[in-house]
């Protein structure tokens, strides 16, 4: 049994709240099979208190959804001085907002699919008909209609032609203030996890991810049996590798530390495009990152446990 | 976590191939998901048709519960018979005699719940395809079993007097015409849940008339029936008819549901089968929970307890539709004389399960329409549960329904017609 108390919040109030309960209950199991004593927490008014009070050695948070993937939750804890399993706030900020993190990355000579973000009050002043008109026209369809912010595919929409794209707006504004549309790219879906245990960031093996339903939505990432994961993903060894650069390069040039997912399409030519970042990847039973760590060979409470030392010391 | 397969792949799901197929439309939902916020306390819920059990008197519970394990423990900690206790079956009739029914201890039997009595009598009546004729809408709970079964739900026109007797024969004729099977129809005649509506006296008999005539079993439920703010509802139909309704009772709106004590009241024949698919599914109810209700029944002025209840749903009945009418004024509301629920309809373009992201971030939580359709419709409805929240909290939670409503009406009137 190690000395190491480590803190996992989970929970929160946020769209993503249950899938964010099963996260952490996931990472604690792995932990406690680790010999660290771990304590799952809701972050609510008393958390503060607590945390000056009993000074976990480590944090590891798994929420979901603003609070903890915006960076404010880093922030705190940072001004406090408690070491977090993670990305810092300034990393998370970046990530967190999907159309900043496409332009960052996009510095990086990395592709990203051509998109459009815009406020709720952008289409209520411009007229939304003639913006959606000029959008739908400019980048054609297939598109992909997602708030900015958020994750677990929650509001995100595939829309096919010009009369779906009204509803898919309406259904993604319910999430976030700010919807970003993008061209659809077809293609392999990929999910690069990358770890750095303090030797700088590797990419783990990709799980390349093929729904039943041809969408990986919500259902379809958490329901067992849904969608087929393959690791590591049925492309090229070239592909792979490239895969694998990009995957770092976005950790890196978004200030990432620790573990991030990327999310990534390889297009029918070969050509890999980004999507997304996630400084707080899904711990669940279905999700991307315990995936790639168990198809390295290693285990997860080995793993995660190299993650809250690492925390630590840093 | 389990170890991806040697080959490269896995759905986690090894046994994916080996589902029965009425499990094919079991999946996680996005809007199941949501609900997970109700347990946190910013957030008001007025989601789940929860009693407000804060009004129960605990002492006398704790009572009940000393006295069981003084007096009846060795019986209380072992397995009872299939039909339930024959002591509580005693006492229900006394509860049952209070909605006009007269009925042998025999033909009762307890269930873990009137849920579990549901799904037994569905169970033992319906074939994948058979119809259940149910009001519109119908409880969720109820069209959970019905499509677990596989069985076609349909329907019935119901208004504020409850199920239509008129639109009850006309879609009984149709189907039949149409070779369907109707084997049942299902209904909470008090207080329904979700719309809160009552069957009138003169529909009852309709009711029981045309499906005599036509040889449909009903299965009257009836959770709320004690649960009045004013006038006493017309007595139970199975008050009237003995041989064509299966009555369904339950301890969770009158004492608590966290016991899981239900019971059904059937014909003979039915109750014989009845009593065989409780012990082959479960062996017995519960002989702890039952014995504690029983215990408390005898030492309790459980209908004093009633009372009690009934004053504090009314208060928050009251609150709920002041709040309605003073922050929801384009909502047009049923206005319930007993029970738990208001049955809202918004105005149209609205749709209530497109708006529960919305509600999420205004810490607020209810119950979209759809979940009381088995085909589709209810989007512009939504049920307020208004016995579990503090009054106060009714009326904020409704205050801060409008809020949800006023952000959906901006992006409807920003993006016009949609698809």
């Amino acid at each position: 049994m190690s000395d190491l108390r480590v803190l996992i919040l989970a929970g929160g109030i946020s769209h993503e709240r249950d899938v964010s309960l099963k996260s952490g209950r996931r990472v604690a199991d792995a932990l406690t099979d680790a010999g660290v004593s771990t304590e799952i927490r809701e972050p609510d008014g008393e958390l503060v208190g607590h945390l000056m009070a009993t000074r976990p050695d480590v944090v590891w948070s798994t929420l979901h959804g603003a609070v903890g993937e915006d960076g404010s939750l880093q922030n705190l804890l940072q001004l406090a001085g408690i070491a977090f399993v993670g990305s810092g706030s300034a990393g998370a900020r970046l990530a967190w907002d999907k159309p900043v993190a496409k332009v960052l990355v996009a510095r990086q000579d990395i592709k990203t699919p051509e998109s459009i973000a815009l406020p709720k009050s952008s289409f209520r002043e411009l007229n939304a008909e003639s913006v959606l008109a000029m959008v739908g026209t400019e980048l054609g369809f297939p598109l992909v209609v997602k708030p900015a912010k958020g994750g677990s595919a929650q509001g995100c929409a595939k829309v096919s032609e010009p009369k779906s794209f009204a509803k898919a707006m309406v259904d993604a504004f319910a999430y976030c203030d700010q919807v970003m549309i993008e061209r659809f790219i077809v293609g392999t879906e990929l999910a690069v996890s990358v770890i750095d245990l303090g030797d700088g960031p590797i990419a783990l093996p990709a799980v390349e991810i093929v729904p039943d339903s041809g969408e990986f939505g919500y259902s379809e990432r958490y329901t067992p049996g849904q969608t087929n994961y393959y690791v590591p993903a049925r492309l090229d060894d070239e592909v792979l590798t490239e895969a694998a650069r990009i995957a770092v390069a976005v950790h890196s040039s978004l200030g990432l530390t620790q573990l991030s997912r990327v999310d990534l399409i390889v297009d029918e030519s070969g050509e890999i495009w980004f999507l997304e970042a996630n400084v707080t990847p899904g711990m669940t039973e279905t999700s991307l990152f315990p995936q790639a760590v168990l198809a390295t060979e290693a285990t997860l409470p080995k793993t995660y446990l190299a993650l809250v030392k690492l925390a630590q010391k840093s | 976590m389990t170890k991806t397969r040697a080959d490269g792949v896995t759905n986690f799901d090894a046994w994916k191939h080996s589902y029965a197929a009425r499990a094919e439309n079991l999946s996680v939902s996005e809007v199941r998901a949501l609900f997970a916020v109700v347990s946190r306390p910013e957030v008001v819920s007025l989601a789940g048709g929860m009693p407000d059990v804060a009004a129960l008197d605990t002492e006398l519970i704790e009572k009940a519960f000393a006295s069981l394990m003084s007096n009846r423990k060795d019986l209380a900690l072992q397995y009872g018979g299939g039909q339930g206790d024959l002591r509580l079956r005693e006492q229900i009739q006394e509860i049952m005699a209070l909605e006009g029914i007269h009925s042998s201890v025999e033909d009762i039997t307890i269930t873990t719940g009137s849920q579990h009595g549901l799904e037994l009598v569905s169970d033992l009546f319906l074939d994948k395809g058979d119809v259940v004729l149910v009001e519109a809408p119908s409880y969720v709970g109820a069209v959970g079993i019905f499509r677990h079964k596989e069985a076609h739900i349909a329907h019935v026109y119901t208004d504020e007097h409850g199920i239509s007797p008129q639109a009850l024969a006309e879609t009984a004729d149709r189907l039949t015409a149409e070779g369907k099977r109707i084997k049942l129809l299902y209904l909470v005649p008090n207080f329904a849940n979700p719309s809160g509506v009552t069957l009138t006296a003169d529909r009852r008999l309709e009711v029981l008339e045309i499906c005599k005539q036509r040889g449909i079993l009903i299965v009257e439920d009836n959770p709320y029936g004690q649960l009045y703010f004013g006038e006493k509802p017309p007595n139970a139909m199975r008050s009237l008819d003995e041989q064509n309704v299966v009555y369904l009772g339950s301890f969770s709106k009158i004492l608590s549901p966290g016991l899981r004590v239900g019971y059904v009241l059937a014909p003979p024949a039915i109750r014989e089968k009845l009593v065989l698919a409780n012990e082959s599914a479960i062996l017995s109810p519960a002989s702890f929970a039952q014995m504690l209700v029983s215990e408390y029944l005898s030492i309790a002025d459980w209908q004093k307890q009633i009372g009690t209840f009934r004053d504090l749903y009314q208060t928050k009945r009251d609150a709920a539709l002041q709040a309605v009418e003073q922050f929801l004024p384009k909502v047009h509301t049923t206005r319930p004389d007993g029970g738990f629920f208001l049955w809202l309809t918004l105005p149209e373009g609205l749709n209530s399960k497109e708006m529960l992201p919305l509600a999420v971030t205004e810490l607020v939580a209810y119950t979209p329409g759809t979940a009381f359709f088995g085909d589709g419709r209810g989007a512009d409805n939504i049920r307020i549960c208004f016995s579990h929240p503090t009054a106060d909290n009714v009326r904020v939670g409704i205050e801060r329904l409008s809020r949800v409503l006023n952000q959906q009406i901006d992006l409807l009137e920003t993006f016009g017609k949609r698809d």
